[in-house]
């Protein structure tokens, strides 16, 4: 009796042991939230139409350690941000700065927007002005104006 | 006859940009590194860790640093021009083993030749993330005043080797 005893102490003690909370990914959540916020606002380079936060891609996952141990050592997010474009240029943010070179990217849809309207509105004029001058013949105004006077004398009688 | 000419334009135009854009390689992203000092590093060796080597030991001379590894698959297809060119002599190349096992590294040259006049080990993947590395095997020349002047990005090709990188390694030689 003693034995099992002692058995089944050392049974609960071994599963207490194994019984620990799950470790969490990371050991800082304010890091790791901070962390995802920049990261989505990045291109993983390696599937170009994923996030950073998103990719599983092993160039990702270093990135992602990059952005934590930035963090770490006190860095602004826009710090980061720059670290990133410096190395992979303004294609990995998502939504580039507005300069020289990505005005056409931010103007472009605008662009072609007011290219269509203004093609619209010509064409309509120009429709409008075609069916007002869209005039009789000679012979179609006499014919016409037979018709009417026919017309008028059937009403009469 | 001319009311379809202005929509014939407008598909033309269309056409030649999807030509353009549709023939562009949307993985070759231009670095911004291009026309910048080569950022610094100290890394071992891969023959001889204990040993280091940084890229200000290159000042005055004009070398390719090509990024490779014993698990990328394309690495092998340019891996037979690289070592001609060392053969040929006309510029020394210096192989960065990018997050690769030693002995992985070490055998893979041994199965396929060892163009590199030394190779450095970033096992970490450190110095590649400084160099904008995305995407191995990337190669890139670098002039005497250690400035990058040019990035291949994927394997070199006996063409861009020919019409690209060999003319700019001789003008920046002169």
């Amino acid at each position: 009796m003693k034995r099992l005893v002692f058995t089944l102490i050392c049974l609960a003690a071994c599963s207490l042991g194994f019984a620990r909370e799950a470790a969490p990914l990371a050991q800082d959540e304010a890091v790791e939230k901070r962390m995802v916020v920049i990261s989505e606002e990045l291109r993983c380079l390696v599937c170009q139409n994923e996030s950073l936060a998103a990719s599983r891609a092993d160039l990702a996952q270093d990135l992602r350690r990059e952005i934590r141990e930035q963090i770490g050592q006190g860095r602004s997010d826009q710090e980061i941000l720059d670290f990133m474009v410096g190395r992979y240029g303004d294609f990995v943010r998502y939504r580039p700065p507005l300069k020289g070179t990505t005005a056409l990217l931010w103007f472009g849809p605008f662009l072609l927007l007011a290219a269509g309207v203004a093609a619209l509105v010509l064409y309509l004029r120009r429709r409008g002005k075609r069916v007002v001058e869209a005039g009789l013949s000679a012979e179609e105004q006499q014919e016409v104006d037979a018709l009417l006077r026919q017309g008028i004398e059937e009403n009469r009688s | 006859m001319n009311r379809f000419l202005l929509p014939l334009g407008i598909f033309i135009v269309l056409v030649v940009f999807l030509a353009i854009g549709l023939n562009r390689d949307p993985r070759e992203v231009p670095s911004p590194l291009v026309g910048k000092p080569a950022p610094a590093f100290a890394l071992p060796l891969l023959h001889k860790p204990e040993s280091s080597f940084a890229p200000k030991d290159m000042q005055g001379k004009v070398w390719l640093l090509n990024v490779w590894a014993s698990w990328c698959v394309s690495c092998r297809q340019e891996h037979p021009i690289l070592v001609e060119l060392a053969k040929s002599g006309l510029v020394p190349i210096y192989g960065l083993n990018y997050k690769d096992p030693r002995e992985d590294a070490l055998k893979w040259l041994k199965q396929f030749g060892d163009p590199y006049t030394l190779s450095i080990v970033d096992a970490e993947g450190r110095v590649g993330i400084d160099y904008g590395v995305y995407g191995v095997p990337e190669t890139y020349v670098i002039d005497k005043a250690g400035v990058i002047r040019f990035k291949q990005i994927g394997p070199v090709t006996q063409d861009a080797l020919e019409k690209t990188i060999l003319p700019l390694v001789k003008e920046l030689q002169k």
